[in-house]
């Protein structure tokens, strides 16, 4: 019952995460505080839901797979953020100045 | 508890559903094509989700490697190539939204699309509730396929055929790529630490969950498709990141045998099994599971070759300072 309480909050955590996240992506001014809201706060959400999912695993090899998945998440995003402001700075795109 | 899930599922299902026809519009109507091929890696991430919904895990797997991942980058590639030949034209050589069409063909046009689909609508519902299928007769002869996941049995031993007629295609589109053109000489700019840590880094894992794939569809979802395809990404990955092989001496005939490795010893092995006095492509239940073991394995590898030639786009061309 404990466990449950727990996985229920931490997905609702989680999923607060990459609502917070996507409304960064819709709302930021430009790509680079864009990249910023979506990487950032998408990682710690799946962090957040693979923790609550891991709670109700039924075995050792299923919560080593979701964590696999979160760490490869981690390195592709933090790489594919990387490459898309490189490709950005590299058309000159100006950040934005408040 | 059932009560709260019933209701739950189906909006989820219909938000699934509806999503998918926005995306399915918004690639078919989207001006810009980067746009186009944005929506349609979208699209093909939700449709592998509904195949999920639908208990089809391994329809969701190869369209997510192959439907979303890998077509969605050839598309990308052949976008920037096509850039690269406009740069010379005037402006505005995108597609232009076919305008011409004039009201009455528009309003024909229309009026065809709904009956066809109020046709389509009608023929769907009028079947029978329970179509029955050929499940059953799956199950019956799963034990004498040599592997316990029907989906693979179907695939590899029941329709075989289909499996060897689609390794011919893959095989046919490469030729017809590779005598349309050689391939570009890719303008690669230095990939930078990050993109070469990240190959360096993600390629072992690629490697191993491939050849995971390939080894758990015999009794779980997954086989040679899915595998070739990833194999197929880590290349891509190796492409883009600068590091072909074009100085080795992989592009010539070695690369030729890759690709038609899996064609020739699936053929090899129905024609081998007409000898020994069975019908083309029937195993026999006792070697039926290593047989399949091995036409997979060898399609895997021409899978992913293929894929990712076609993601190289041309006639391999070598660098002439050997």
């Amino acid at each position: 019952m404990l466990s449950q309480i727990a996985t229920i909050l931490l997905l609702l955590a989680g999923a607060a995460f990459f609502l917070a996240g996507t409304l960064g992506l819709l709302r930021f001014p430009d790509v680079y505080t864009r990249l910023h809201a979506l990487t950032k706060a998408d990682n710690v959400g799946l962090g957040l839901i693979v923790l609550g999912l891991a709670l109700q695993a039924e075995s050792w090899t299923a919560i080593g797979k979701m964590t696999l998945i979160w760490l490869l998440v981690l390195i592709a995003s933090a790489t594919g953020a990387h490459l898309v402001a490189q490709g950005a700075l590299r058309k000159k795109i100006r950040s934005w100045k408040p | 508890m059932e009560a709260m899930i019933q209701p739950l599922g189906l909006a989820l299902d219909g938000l699934l559903a509806l999503t998918l026809l926005w995306l399915a519009w918004r690639v078919l109507a989207s001006a810009d094509l980067f746009k186009s091929i944005v929506f349609f890696i979208a699209f093909g991430l939700v449709m592998a989700l509904i195949w999920v919904r639908l208990g089809a895990p391994d329809v969701a797997l190869a369209e997510a490697a192959i439907g979303a991942g890998l077509t969605g980058a050839l598309f990308l590639a052949a976008l920037s190539r096509l850039r690269q030949g406009e740069e010379g034209m005037a402006n505005g050589t995108h597609l232009r939204r076919a305008n011409g069409l004039r009201f009455g063909a528009q309003a024909a046009l229309i009026g065809l699309l709904i009956a066809l689909f109020l046709a389509l609508g009608f023929a769907l519902l009028s079947l029978q509730n329970e179509a029955p299928g050929l499940s059953r007769e799956v199950a019956d002869m799963l034990p004498a396929s040599g592997v316990s996941n029907p989906v693979t049995a179907v695939l590899l031993n029941f329709r075989a055929y289909d499996t060897l007629l689609e390794m011919g295609v893959l095989l046919l589109a490469v030729i017809a790529a590779w005598s349309l053109s050689a391939a570009p000489k890719e303008a690669v700019d230095a990939p930078g630490p990050v993109l070469g840590g990240f190959v360096r880094l993600l390629l072992p894992p690629m490697i191993l969950v491939s050849s995971y794939l390939l080894w758990v569809g015999a009794y779980a979802p997954g086989g040679a498709f899915q595998a070739g395809a990833v194999l197929a990404a880590a290349a891509v990955l190796l492409l883009l990141s600068g590091r072909s092989p074009r100085a080795s001496g992989w592009l010539g005939w070695p690369l030729r045998v890759i690709l038609s490795l899996g064609l020739a010893v699936f053929i090899a092995i129905g024609l081998a099994l007409t000898f020994a006095g069975r019908l083309f492509l029937d195993y026999p239940p006792d070697e039926a599971g290593n047989i399949i073991l091995v036409i997979e394995v060898v399609a895997t590898v021409s899978i992913g070759a293929t894929l990712a030639a076609l993601f190289a786009g041309g006639r391999p061309q070598q660098d002439k300072r050997e």
